[in-house]
């Protein structure tokens, strides 16, 4: 079989959508052909659909704003921001229009528009094209906050986020793009079961499977996946610990439901995420399942996420500021092991 | 005219007598540019995006005195049920927010929804002269440029952003940031509707026939303040402008029995608009 990356996955996705509907557009900076954006998600689309891609110049602040009143006017723009720390200048347009505008206008209006971009550090970029900022975006009320990880249906999730008829923000990864798109098969993937919740942007469920009695949860989404997936296997062959991992497909509206199902069979929950941990999803995960789970939590929930600070350039300053598997597998033992 | 300001002073006198919370922002003495512009677009396809300062706006654009009354007064016959108030509008073709610079971006975005859809619509954004102080204004005619789109930008220049003078706001020439652009610009600075409405069917005509957007320059004043007490500047400078007021220029025009009978419609229209929007429910009440 064929390996298909998770960028030629979003990719595919995105033509498919172009050849079915011919009101979805797509803008951004240096989208079209041949360079194709420049992670390449946008690849062949403007040679199919020259009159349906529309290249940008460098304007964040505005469009999201532009892409908003496309929306208002019924057709479907996909809006690439080319790195998610740009996200930043487009902070009006989202907060005070794109939030706004249907529940203000009393559903006067539908909005579908889709803004994509790539979070995420591990490349080396520095400070400024690395960050993982999705946190400031689930603060935002009337938006769609997905976060797609390498083992989702990215097709699914793309046509998810482009057939809403609300605002998404389709949260990518920079190093998840050069990866291979693994899907489960047969409901197995890593030696971990796999079970998928129902609806769009849906959570991955990871667990030991029959027999093996589950120590602990863990909640992330993203680029985090992988890393939260080896340290469960570091801690399946170190120390027989058996943890069950839900992966979030979207942040925002938050739906606990597979958390709380996991949580009543472990009683303890660590969250991983790649952003810094002031304010962070975790934090908002915490708040939640104290308020929901507190019959069920054993221990207290611990956040795994960056150090606050900026993400340094150096690789090796880079890696000490991010969590890696160890932090996750140290933060599980720490939580399990201490007094009930 | 006389409708639009009849309009605004009875919000001013409800917000003094305590029937009004919140805020507005009253377009008095700016009439001539709602009216000689809006008669040349069409409804029924042409777009607007305005500003707070949209009352007079809507009202010529729509008609629709009930609707806006009954929003800004927080009922459920609101044409945003209540839910928008006086700076967040939305009716058909027609659309307002309360952000400066956040517009323009989504104006842009319906032209070129507009320029796809082939229709000939005019996308007409209002932006006032505080509004040149914003980014977005600048990324904005650059793509209206480059896509070559439908869009007329309308710059109200008051003279004033609520309190700051112009002079202390806005370098340069406001016609010439579009010219850097390659964008057809205009401007003009008179209270007389008539010579509005010419300029404006200028531009408006421009926009439709060469399908490439347009700047149009409208100097004008503000006799109210703006917002509701907040005014600072000289009282014997606004008392110059009443000179210029757009009812008075305009009405010198015509006969008084004319004005009166004008007037009067108006009069009768607007208590009509009172008396349904009072009676109408209040938006988020609990049923006793």
């Amino acid at each position: 079989m064929r390996t298909v990356t998770c960028a030629q996955a979003l990719n595919a996705a995105l033509h498919e959508l172009f050849a079915e509907r011919d009101d979805v557009y797509l803008l951004g900076e240096d989208v079209l052909d041949p360079y194709g954006g420049a992670f390449k998600i946008s690849r062949g689309l403007s040679e199919r659909y020259p009159e349906r891609v529309v290249t940008t110049p460098i304007s964040e602040a505005s469009l999201v704003g532009v892409a908003a009143g496309m929306a208002l006017r019924g057709y479907r723009p996909v809006l690439e921001i080319m790195f998610g720390d740009f996200i930043t200048l487009a902070f009006d347009q989202i907060v005070n229009g794109v939030s706004k505008f249907r529940e203000m206008y009393d559903d006067r209006v539908t909005l579908p528009l889709v803004v994509r971009t790539p979070m995420g550090g591990r490349r080396g970029y520095g400070p400024t094209h690395s960050q993982s900022l999705e946190k400031l975006l689930i603060g935002v009320p009337n938006i769609t906050v997905a976060a797609t990880s390498e083992c989702h249906d990215l097709g699914a999730m793309m046509r998810d986020a482009v057939l809403s008829d609300d605002p998404v923000f389709l949260i990518e990864n920079k190093v998840m793009y050069g990866r291979p798109n693994r899907r489960p098969r047969d409901g197995h993937l890593d030696g971990f079961r796999v079970d998928e919740t129902a609806g769009p942007f849906p959570a991955l469920i990871f667990s030991a499977g029959e027999g093996a009695e589950p120590a602990a949860t863990i909640v992330t989404y993203g680029g985090m996946l992988p890393i939260v997936l080896d340290a469960a296997t570091e801690l399946i062959v170190e120390e027989e610990l058996f943890c069950e991992v839900v992966c979030l497909g979207r942040l925002l509206p938050l739906d606990l439901g597979p958390v709380l199902e996991s949580v009543a069979r472990t009683g303890a929950l660590v969250t991983a995420e790649e952003g810094p941990l002031t304010g962070g999803v975790g934090a908002e995960i915490a708040a939640r399942m104290q308020e929901l789970a507190w019959g069920d939590l054993r221990r207290p929930v611990r956040r795994v996420a960056a150090e606050d600070g900026i993400i340094p350039a150096a690789p090796g300053l880079e890696d000490a500021r991010l969590p890696g598997a160890r932090d996750v597998a140290d933060a599980v033992l720490a939580l399990v092991g201490a007094p009930a | 005219m006389y409708a639009i300001r009849r309009f605004e002073e009875t919000l001013l006198d409800m917000f003094s007598a305590g029937l009004l919370v919140g805020t507005t922002h009253t377009c008095i003495g700016q009439e001539a540019n709602a009216v000689g512009l809006i008669d040349h677009l069409e409804p029924e396809r042409d777009v607007i995006f305005s500003n707070h300062r949209c009352h007079g706006h809507y009202l010529a654009f729509t008609g629709d005195q009930v609707g806006l009354l009954a929003e800004v007064m927080g009922r459920e016959t609101g044409v945003c049920g209540g839910k928008g108030g006086s700076q967040h509008l939305c009716a058909p073709n027609f659309y307002t927010n309360g952000v400066q610079g956040s517009i323009v971006p989504v104006a842009t975005g319906i032209a070129l929804a507009e320029r796809e859809r082939g229709a000939g619509a005019v996308t007409t954004v209002f932006l006032g002269d505080g509004t040149l102080g914003q980014g977005t204004v600048y990324e904005c005619l650059n793509m209206a440029a480059l896509w070559r789109l439908p869009l007329l930008f309308v710059v109200e220049d008051n003279r004033y952003a609520q309190t700051t003078p112009r002079e202390l706001a806005v370098a340069g020439s406001v016609p010439a940031r579009a010219e850097a652009f390659g964008i057809h610009a205009e401007a003009l600075d008179t209270t007389d509707v008539e010579e509005v409405h010419a300029a404006a069917g200028r531009a408006v005509a421009r926009v439709r026939e060469t399908r490439a957007p347009a700047l149009l320059v409208l100097g004008t004043y503000r006799l109210s303040p703006h917002s509701k007490g907040d005014d600072v500047r000289d009282p014997a400078e606004i008392e110059a402008w009443r000179a210029r007021d757009p009812l008075a220029v305009a009405g010198a025009r015509i006969g008084p029995e004319e004005r009166a009978a004008i007037e009067r419609r108006c009069e009768d229209a607007l208590a009509d608009a009172v008396a349904a929007a009072q009676a109408a429910p209040v938006a988020g009440a609990v049923a006793a």
